[in-house]
């Protein structure tokens, strides 16, 4: 089969996904338009030669009103791509970028495509998450069925379950501020990062806007947990204890410092066989080994992670040990403690840059914006491999492996 | 055209006035010659031009309609879905025509046609497919009698209500308020109706019908308001009505915590409401008719039918009572013993409209058994439940004494004294003394066989048992026990009283521990069997609940008190003597109540703290002393445990004749103990498991945790063959 490679990858930074973020006067579309015009332009892709991105695939959670009707294709034309560049909206929840990558990788390897771009776009503070409803939690008959609790109850569920006291989940979320702040200062995701411009071509945000350096467990500490009222009423403590009888009383320990932030951000990955990189003259950074997708039990929701992890690790044949660096969406701290606890990774092995709760988790960008992460942290700190995954809606879990090569 | 079960009257204005008053019964309900002749009227109605409009009224004073006759409900075949969708859409065809005229919903929506005008002119309590009719009238005129019901209360029978109740309510009222009424079946008076907007006006009961025919009369061009261009629900539907999804993944989560997807009714109610909300109406009737076919269909409905109400109320109306008793009136009962029990046997009685002798050995004994009366009393009246003269004439019913001499002119007598033979048999020698020859003496007992204390009775043949539960004034069960002597006349009064008192009963052997006490306690034993063999507590507890039980059996434990356990097992130990079976349990017993002190709630708490500023939490210190397993059971096979440790021992008592049927058993076990309603009792229970596979099962558990678990010989004849418990359907 043929192998996938990594060209190039960037990100927009995350502005805070509210009426008062940078991001929030930037459309979507035009979002999603820099990252293409920056893939096109970092790699020598004008004119002609743009032709040769023949596919993307971006990742998009709420892809209704001006995320919608595929805005993948959407933003190529506004981007001023060749009309040949045909593109795909893709949905796996929160690893939507990631799954849009392995999407993108597998035409590469199938020989559909020889170069594509995977990633993802999401302004939350346009389009809220939600906008696109879903039967899931509504319709009466699934609601049942799947026991539905919202994903804050079932992080709630795994701090419990798996022993996470509130101290943990916080203490966690202290070190996620503290490395993202040392990565910015460092410079580290210098090479990935493009600022967003507005219409009139001023740049409005190059770095990501809500990390709190100065957070401690002191300040944590006085936050209220998120999710205890509603576990109450309407019940969904209820439900989730139905489907864990084993436990007796959920203990709510997640609140807004340490669960991921909602922001706006779009980040894209160039992919492309060996002969269309030499074609075009395009330099290798890295290939992609294996990749999984898992679906796991819903109520709980957010512990595929591991299981996408043991399947694209067998995949690959490899062995956890094999493993350099782990990359784990920070969707909320109870989802990597029990990534950690259960795969038996060491904290300075995993999210070494900081994560989602420091940086916001652009529900469909997400999954590109740490693969790009991973990518760079490979050269920056000359490791050979990462394993990249997302926890996901209803209980599935999407992991990616990659190797650096250059 | 005459019919038999409503009269028709069409006024000078072309107003037809539709008097539903079915013969021979106290109440209208749907039967089926109702619904056979409301349709024939609702043709007739909309081909016949001499009919202008139309209003509907009941010809009963007590009340409008009560919804659908349950016996034919749950007598219901059908050979096939489809054919019995057919029949569950029928009552939906009639109302959806009578409220369209027969139009096409499209003709209407355009204008193209109008309907004729219908109103309800609602008298009394409209029930059901009462209050469905209701609806599918243009215009509700509703009498201003607070005390009027109106509702969907079919939920509780695991039902809903299938004639367009599910539709037409949200459409008036929106989801909210429709998913309240039907989801919890509880009625809603007058007011709060028209609040709602599902009855658009009220006047006195004289009047509605003018009312009604006036509003006919000025609205010849009718239509439902979801007939007409532009229709929207109040407050949203639909699946992206932000408003609507909220309503929805809260409410999904509510009926979830609290049926524990025990009752598929609610979770239907829900997807009518919610599948019904896209949809036009026409489709969505039959969706609704779809939903109400699957749950009449299943076992769950014919159950809770033929328990919660069609046995219930033969029980209530004294099934059991000796036919040729003449009844006799019972205006004064003596109690004896003022104590927890005595004082609240003296509230029932007298809130049964009785006079009660309350007496006990000191005035401030039999003061403080009347003060209880006055605490519910009064708690009545701050909530507004009872008035303030009503409570205080139930009060003057009830004369505190300390002398035997005020017992000589009652009619029955409830003995309460303290469980103790010897404390018996003194006072029944000293009212015997006094009262009628003819006096019925029932004496209240738990434990105490009945034969064994009438022989301290002159006239055992008028001495009976009578078993209530604490607290008195709440449980809905009693258990008579007619003792080896026990006449007839015993029996009959013992049920009339019941019958005043408003309970349900039902007439047991005297064994030890009747029937309730027979079950109960080996239900208990075995979550403490498990506790003691490291079964997580909150498994136990959650696996209660998730089949229906009220309360966990390690919390019910807590309640009764592990001392008083600990005192029972001994006491029978010392009784049975070399015949005692140990339980499994007395060391675990020994360890919470001598080591520990943990004696209960009240005392040191039990399985649980309470702490006095939360709710009760598990105790962890438990494992400790019985370390947690590290191979927990699943969910389902804790269930089958918590489960078959009810329905073995309930079947030993209807295969021993310790209940006389299954209706009593299954009656005894949901209103005695809480046993899982939605399964109409264990009786009901086991056939729809079905027999074989019941005695397999029962078989199995007592491979895997011992031998009380195997099925009596009885249940194992009648699966060989084939036998059900209940025959007819």
């Amino acid at each position: 089969m043929t192998e996938a490679f990594i060209y190039d990858a960037v990100r927009t930074p995350r502005g805070k996904g509210k009426s008062d973020g940078s991001l929030h006067e930037i459309t979507p579309v035009a979002m999603a338009t820099q990252v293409f015009q920056a893939i096109r332009d970092r790699n020598g892709l004008e004119g002609d030669r743009a032709e040769a991105i023949e596919d993307v695939a971006m990742g998009v959670v709420s892809p209704v009103g001006e995320q919608g009707a595929v805005i993948t294709r959407t933003a190529l034309l506004n981007a001023g791509f060749p009309e040949t560049t045909s593109g795909i909206q893709v949905n796996r929840f929160c690893a939507s970028g990631l799954e849009a990558i392995n999407i993108a990788a597998a035409k590469v390897k199938s020989g559909e495509a020889d170069l594509t771009i995977g990633g993802g776009v999401e302004c939350m503070s346009r389009v809220p998450m939600g906008s696109d409803g879903g039967a899931w939690p509504v319709d009466p008959s699934v609601a049942f069925k799947s026991y539905f609790v919202p994903q804050g109850v079932s992080a709630d569920l795994i701090a419990t379950k798996y022993g996470f006291s509130r101290d943990d989940v916080d203490a966690y979320a202290v070190e996620s501020q503290k490395r993202a702040a040392t990565s910015w200062k460092e410079g580290r995701f210098n090479k990935s990062i493009v600022a967003v411009k507005d219409v009139i071509g001023e740049p409005v945000l190059d770095r990501d806007e809500t990390v709190r350096p100065d957070t401690d467990m002191q300040s944590l500490g006085a936050l209220p947990p998120s999710f205890a009222a509603i576990g109450e009423f309407p019940g969904f403590d209820a439900v989730a204890i139905q489907k864990y009888p084993e436990i007796e009383k959920i203990n709510h320990v997640h609140h807004a410092g340490n669960s991921s932030g909602i922001v706006d951000g779009a980040a894209g990955v160039l992919i492309g066989s060996k002969e269309a990189g030499e074609r075009l003259g395009l330099k290798p950074r890295a290939r992609i080994i294996s990749a999984a997708s898992i679906g796991s039990e819903p109520t709980i929701m957010l512990t595929g992670p591991e299981f996408a992890a043991r399947k694209a690790l067998k995949k690959a044949g490899m062995d956890r040990k094999d493993i350099d660096i782990w990359e784990l969406n920070e969707a909320f701290a109870s989802v990597v403690l029990r990534f950690m606890q259960a795969l038996d990774i060491d904290h300075s092995e995993i999210n070494v840059n900081g994560g989602a709760i420091a940086m916001g988790h652009p529900l469909g960008a997400t999954g590109a914006m740490i693969f790009g992460t991973m990518v760079d942290e490979l050269e920056r700190s000359n490791k050979q491999t990462a394993l990249i995954t997302l926890c996901i809606g209803a209980g599935m879990g999407t992991a990616t492996i990659i190797e650096r090569v250059n | 055209m005459a019919y038999e079960t409503f009269s028709l009257d069409v006024d000078a204005d072309g107003i037809a006035l539709v008097t539903i008053d079915l013969p021979g019964q106290s109440m209208n309900v749907w039967n089926e010659t109702l619904m056979r002749e409301f349709a024939a009227f609702v043709d007739d109605f909309c081909s016949n031009d001499a009919i202008k409009g139309a209003v509907i009224t009941s010809g009963k004073t007590s009340g409008f309609l009560a919804g659908a006759d349950l016996r034919m409900l749950g007598g219901q075949k059908a050979s096939s879905m489809r054919e019995a969708f057919e029949n569950s859409f029928a009552l939906n065809a009639t109302l959806r025509k009578f409220e369209t005229s027969g139009h096409p919903a499209k003709k209407l929506e355009r204008g193209e046609a109008t309907a004729k005008p219908i109103a309800a002119a609602i008298n009394g309590l409209a029930l059901g497919g009462g209050l469905e009719l209701c609806l599918a009238c243009h215009y509700r005129v509703c009498s201003d009698n607070p005390k009027i019901q109106l509702g969907l209360p079919e939920v509780q029978v695991g039902l809903l209500p299938g004639g367009g109740g599910t539709q037409r309510l949200p459409r008036l009222a929106g989801l909210q308020n429709a998913a309240m009424i039907a989801t919890q079946g509880k009625p809603v008076d007058p007011q709060s109706a028209k609040a709602q907007g599902f009855v658009d006006e009220l006047a006195p009961a004289d009047e509605i019908v003018s009312k009604a025919k006036a509003w006919v009369k000025a609205n010849p061009k009718s239509a439902q308001p979801w007939d007409r261009k532009g229709f929207k629900f109040p407050g949203g539907a639909g699946a992206m009505d932000p408003r609507a999804v909220q309503f929805f993944i809260g409410a999904n989560a509510m009926a979830q915590k609290q049926t524990q997807h025990n009752y598929p009714a609610v979770e239907s109610i829900l997807s009518c409401l919610y599948e019904g909300s896209i949809v036009p109406i026409d489709t969505a009737l039959r969706i609704e008719s779809k939903y109400f076919t699957k749950l009449i269909a299943s076992p769950q409905a014919k159950n809770m039918i033929r328990t919660l109400f069609i046995n219930k109320q033969a029980a209530e109306k004294g099934e059991q009572r000796p036919k040729d008793v003449p009844a006799q009136s019972l205006k004064k009962v003596g109690v004896l013993g003022a104590g927890m029990m005595g004082a609240g046997i003296a509230y029932v009685s007298a809130k049964g409209g009785m006079n009660v002798v309350l007496l006990d050995r000191e005035m401030a004994y039999a003061e403080k058994g009347k003060a209880y009366s006055q605490g519910i009393v009064e708690k009545g009246v701050a909530k507004g439940k009872v008035s303030k003269d009503k409570g205080e004439e139930l009060l003057s019913r009830i004369t505190p004494t300390t002398d035997y001499d005020d017992l000589k002119d009652v009619d029955m007598i409830i003995e309460a004294v303290f469980e103790d033979p010897q404390i018996k048999a003194e006072v029944i020698r000293k009212t015997e003394a006094v009262i009628g020859n003819d006096v019925i003496f029932a004496s209240n007992t738990s434990t105490l066989p009945i034969t064994g204390l009438a022989k301290n009775s002159e006239r055992p043949d008028q001495f009976i048992g009578i078993h209530f539960f604490s607290p008195v004034d709440k449980m809905p069960l009693v258990e008579i026990i007619p003792g080896e002597k026990s006449g007839d006349r015993a029996l009959a009064i013992a049920l009339d009283y019941v019958k005043l008192i408003k309970k349900t009963p039902i007439v047991v052997k005297d064994t030890r521990g009747f029937y309730t006490n027979r079950v109960v306690p080996p239900y208990l034993n075995e979550a403490m069997l498990m506790v003691k063999e490291g079964v997580k507590p909150a498994i136990i507890e959650n696996a209660a609940k998730s089949l229906g039980m009220p309360v966990g059996p390690l919390a019910l434990v807590d309640e009764t008190s592990l001392e008083l356990g600990k005192r029972v097992m001994e006491s029978t130990k010392k009784e049975l003597g070399d015949d005692y079976k140990p339980t499994g349990v007395e060391d675990l017993l020994a360890v919470m109540v001598d080591k520990l002190g943990r004696l209960g709630r009240k005392s040191g708490g039990g399985f649980y703290d309470y702490p006095e500023d939360g709710k009760k939490r598990l105790w962890p210190g438990v494992a400790e002393y019985f370390p947690e397993a590290p191979q927990q059971p699943s969910l389902a096979d804790a269930k089958d445990r918590i489960l078959y440790a009810q329905l073995i021992p309930a079947a030993h008592c209807f295969a021993e004749g310790i209940v006389p049927d299954p209706q009593s058993a299954d009656l005894g076990a949901i209103f005695g103990w809480g046993f899982a309603p939605w399964t109409g009792g264990p009786m009901s229970h086991i056939d729809t498991i079905g027999m074989d596979a019941f005695v397999r099962k029962a078989e199995s558990l007592a491979q895997k945790y011992g031998e009380r678990f195997n099925p009596p010989a009885k249940f194992r004849e009648m699966a060989e063959k084939k036998e059900t418990l209940y025959t007819a359907a």
